[in-house]
């Protein structure tokens, strides 16, 4: 039952190693659970997990693990007095702690604990309680925790009470937008280099030269470290944009307030990228930038994100004359004006607020995917375009 | 067997922080701190602003009768500068002048945070306070001192091995994903937003005389504030107990705020935040002075 937990665990995505599952089997060791399964709510979570976003995961994995056996097991007294005794966990021999740490496949892991099981039955002469627990491979650190749990029925419940509220829920990361969060996500944007103005001392270099001038002290300057990213934001406002507006409006806040940037830029569209730009959301035509020129203004070395949800009629991506403002058409296609800005900058990204089902629906949605790398507009997937903007290229 | 059933086994080296009678802890906060000090292990801190992280580790220290480290990240701090600094340019300046003992380069030596809790002849504490400030790459390199807790001075070969492994508090305001490495071996904890009931207490200890109506519509409004998911900053801990000083210096009662949210520059800190609760109060919007107003999650 222990192991399922540990299983459980990573099917919810929660990344736990052996590091952190050995170091939980030490902590139940020197019996800091006390014997309560509220503490070991508290023990697990501490050391199992290293991130808020991954509570609401644990406690969807505990409730599961920890639930189905709740009250359905009657225990003698002399039964309960054993499962309390933290002693009763088998340290591990220096030699299977040696095997263990060279282990990394989860295959391997199970085989010790297989062992490990099986001596524990034999030392301990098996018994209904060992074939309950037997389920899992895992039959000592098993029953240890359940153990706890039947040793304090009262203390049981408001642990799986605070599993069960799920309060967590709110900070994970796959779902909608937080301006902190995303700012955390943007925070990775960035390449450092040394250009600019010359104010940070240089000491190597000081003293290389003092040297050479005989003791007579040489100062060296040279330019501080910073962010060389500059950023060029272009977003889709309007008709189906509209009930996105609050994540957008996050997303710019975000932006805006991220001062590390060497540049921002921001220009607005309806549906799909053609000859002009809007300066605001509003896309008044005296503001408007030519598309071409900011393609000639700006060097390949700006990183583009695309903002929108790329649901739009086919024709307006695909035919000349596609803009659904008669004013404005022109005989390129937008699907065009799409390739030219892949093709003049290093890396574009793509960030769309509709939920990654509905992506399909759309032939349009589909047709962009293919000229950009698509994320959803979430916190995750904002890390996951940055990482695409400034990572290592990979080819789609 | 069934003769040992005490909770945790005592022994010497095993602490046990309960909190102190500043600090309010809750209960998976006191199990988390004792978790890493009997584990050997980094506690890792994190919560939203002004919950108190920094503060932990002060009272962590008082708690366990200890002294503390204090290890203050700025943008700029490199992990070399918590164990030592070589201070070239003074020695460089007493060279050029003929001042100091420049032949010995020890006295040029100065120990960081990190080297001072190594070499202290009593365990310490040892607060790494804001670890998110620093280079992405800074917790990394401070892999290897933590791991084995000694460096090496390479001016002069001096290994700095650590007497007592110090109580080690790293706290992070979230600005920045911590490395995977680094993480793995810490002992982490997030600080939740403390709920009603350990709000009244957390008050309780900076305002012992506050009047319970009084609290109550303070504690009202200010929940009521944080749910409002229009706010880019929402107020924390720390600003509810300046506005309560506020008004408490202002005589206020709890009649004078059950409408009203006066001094509201000490809740929200944003310009925008200010204006838009403004404009909600300018179109009639009313505020809540009972909690039955406020959700199901402050009514149970």
């Amino acid at each position: 039952m222990f192991i399922d937990f540990f299983y459980e665990l990573r099917d919810e995505g929660v990344p736990v190693g052996t590091q952190e599952w050995l170091l939980l089997l030490g902590a139940l060791e020197k019996g800091l659970h006390g014997s309560s399964l509220q503490r070991f709510y508290n023990l697990a979570r501490c050391v199992l997990i290293k991130s808020e976003t991954y509570f609401d995961a644990f406690d969807r994995a505990f409730l599961k693990v920890f639930q189905g056996v709740e009250g359905s097991l009657k225990i003698e007294d002399e039964l309960l007095e054993w499962l309390k005794d933290p002693k009763n966990f088998r340290p591990l021999t220096d030699d299977e702690r040696a095997l263990l740490e060279k282990l990394s496949s989860d295959e391997l892991m199970r085989k010790f604990l297989e062992t490990l099981a099986e001596q524990t039955e034999r030392h301990d002469g098996g018994g209904r309680w060992i074939g309950t627990g037997g389920r899992s491979p895992f039959g000592h650190g098993g029953e240890h925790p359940t153990g706890i749990r039947v040793g304090g029925p009262a203390k049981n419940r408001s642990a799986m009470k605070v599993a069960e509220e799920r309060r967590f829920e709110d900070y994970r990361t796959d779902g909608t937008l937080d301006v902190r969060q995303t700012r955390v996500a943007l925070r990775r944007l960035r390449q450092l280099t040394r250009t600019g103005a010359k104010s940070e001392l240089d000491l190597d270099e000081t003293i290389d030269e003092t040297c050479k001038n005989a003791g007579e002290i040489e100062l060296v300057w040279r330019a501080e470290r910073r962010n060389d990213i500059r950023l060029l934001l272009l977003m889709d406002v309007g008709g189906t944009m509209d009930p996105y507006f609050d994540p957008v409006s996050k997303l710019l806040t975000a932006l805006h307030a991220e001062r590390g940037l060497r540049q921002f830029e921001a220009y607005y569209f309806h549906n799909c990228v053609y000859e002009e730009l809007g300066r605001n959301a509003r896309l008044l035509r005296r503001e408007a930038v030519p598309t071409g020129d900011l393609l000639r203004k700006l060097d390949p070395s700006w990183k583009v994100m695309i903002v929108g949800d790329a649901a739009m009629h086919p024709a307006e991506l695909l035919e000349p004359n596609g803009n659904i403002d008669p004013r404005r058409q022109s005989g390129t296609r937008g699907i065009d004006w799409l390739h030219r800005i892949r093709d003049h900058f290093e890396r574009v990204v793509w960030l769309n607020p509709e939920p990654r089902e509905d992506w399909n629906r759309y032939q349009t949605v589909r047709l962009v995917e293919r000229i950009f790398p698509m994320f959803h507009l979430s916190v995750d997937g904002i890390s996951d375009a940055v990482t695409a903007l400034i990572g290592a290229r990979v080819t789609h | 067997m069934a003769k040992k059933t005490e909770a945790a086994p005592k022994s010497d080296a095993f602490f046990q922080f309960s909190g102190t009678k500043g600090y309010i802890a809750s209960s998976s906060l006191v199990d988390a701190v004792n978790c890493a000090i009997a584990l050997e292990r980094p506690l890792l801190i994190k919560g939203e602003p002004g919950t108190g992280k920094t503060l932990l580790a002060q009272h962590v220290a008082e708690g366990l009768g200890l002294q503390i480290e204090k290890w203050h990240i700025k943008s700029t701090t490199k992990a070399q500068d918590g164990l030592y600094v070589y201070d070239t340019v003074q020695r460089l300046n007493d060279a050029r002048f003929g001042e100091g003992d420049v032949a010995n380069i020890r006295s040029y030596i100065r120990m960081g945070p990190v080297g001072r809790a190594f070499q202290a002849e009593e365990r310490r504490v040892l607060l790494i306070d804001e670890v998110d400030k620093a280079d992405l790459e800074f917790p990394n390199d401070l892999l290897r001192e933590l791991d084995e807790m000694r460096f090496t001075v390479s001016e002069t070969s001096d290994e700095i091995v650590a007497k007592h492994r110090p109580v080690i508090i790293i706290t992070s305001n979230n600005e920045k994903e911590l490395p995977d490495a680094f993480l793995r071996r810490c002992v982490f904890h997030f600080i939740e937003f403390p709920d009603k009931a350990l709000m009244t207490q957390i008050v309780g200890v900076h305002h012992p005389h506050l009047k319970t109506q009084l609290l109550d519509q303070v504690l009202i409004k200010f929940y009521w504030l944080r749910e409002q998911s229009e706010l880019r900053k929402k107020p924390s801990t720390s600003e509810l107990i300046d506005w309560i000083a506020v008004l408490q210096r202002a005589g206020m009662s709890a009649d004078d705020i059950e409408m009203h949210i006066p001094f509201l520059g000490a809740l929200l800190k944003n310009e925008k935040d200010t204006e838009a609760l403004e404009k909600y109060h300018d179109r009639g919007g009313r505020y809540p002075s009972e909690w039955k107003e406020l959700g199901p999650k402050y009514n149970n």
